[in-house]
């Protein structure tokens, strides 16, 4: 019979994915996400331009999404230019596939037991 | 991009009595999802699934429709209670097809978890020295007039 396999919740509660969701969750910077990934990079100042909140505020979205690995940082003259971090939208996708492996199991193993009887 | 929930369904040649039984009686739950498991089968009941290598999960009960549908929100850290935003929610509809059953699972609220309590209390803290820089710059800007 199909096995279960090993819960998914230890990685994505302790390791850096679960930072990353966290980060995610915010409609704000999942925006500010996308405009980094279409521009291919940006200043706080020019993404700030494009949202209806302050350069402040930008800037602390910004620095959520750097700690959880999604963009980096890089000072550039004054300014600092953000550019989105691939590995990490990869390792999120890659524990959603394996989220969606263990459903596929497990309600295999439903099928399994209700067959068998 | 971000997933927000997880969707799987499968067609089981068995009565959807029978898929209801695997799905809501501890000693199957213990078999198909962790290595053990206690139910409350009512809305509000509390649920506990075990795992020898990853502790207890708490659960609460949501929805219970007698061979239709079945739901509940279980903790998204062991030992932790099963609270929104720190849990997911899992819902299963059965269907009957003929003499079979279609049972679909959906788990959502993955774009909803928050971070755990000391990261939230270092945002808020963020937040809120945030506030008082803008309130200050506020402040200079009004006194400057």
């Amino acid at each position: 019979m199909n096995v279960v396999v090993a819960d998914n919740r230890d990685q994505i509660d302790n390791g850096q994915i679960g930072e990353a969701l966290a980060a995610l969750a915010d409609l704000t910077r999942r925006q500010l996400l996308d405009q980094i990934a279409a521009a291919g990079g940006a200043t706080a100042t020019r993404l700030a331009g494009g949202m209806p909140i302050t350069r402040q505020a930008v800037v602390k979205h910004l620095s959520v999404l750097t700690q959880a690995g999604l963009v980096t940082a890089q000072r550039q003259g004054r300014e600092v230019r953000y550019a989105v971090q691939p590995s990490r939208l990869r390792q999120v996708e890659q524990w959603a596939a394996r989220a969606a492996e263990q459903w596929e199991s497990r309600l295999d193993a439903i099928k399994h037991i209700a067959e068998r009887e | 991009m971000v997933v927000a929930q997880i969707e799987h369904e499968i067609t089981i040649e068995a009565p959807r009595e029978r898929v209801w039984q695997v799905l809501t009686q501890p000693r199957h739950v213990a078999e198909w999802f962790g290595d053990s498991a206690e139910i409350d089968l009512r809305p509000g009941g509390k649920a506990v699934f075990g795992w020898k290598e990853h502790g207890q999960f708490q659960a609460t009960v949501e929805k219970v429709v007698p061979h239709d549908f079945f739901s509940y929100r279980w903790a998204h850290e062991a030992d932790e209670a099963p609270v929104t935003g720190r849990s997911t929610l899992v819902e299963f509809t059965l269907i009957a097809e003929g003499a079979d059953t279609r049972l679909k699972v959906v788990e959502s609220g993955f774009d909803r978890l928050s971070l755990p309590p000391e990261q939230q209390r270092k945002h808020a803290e963020e937040n809120t020295e945030g506030w008082h820089q803008e309130l200050e710059e506020l402040r200079q800007y009004v006194v400057a007039q």
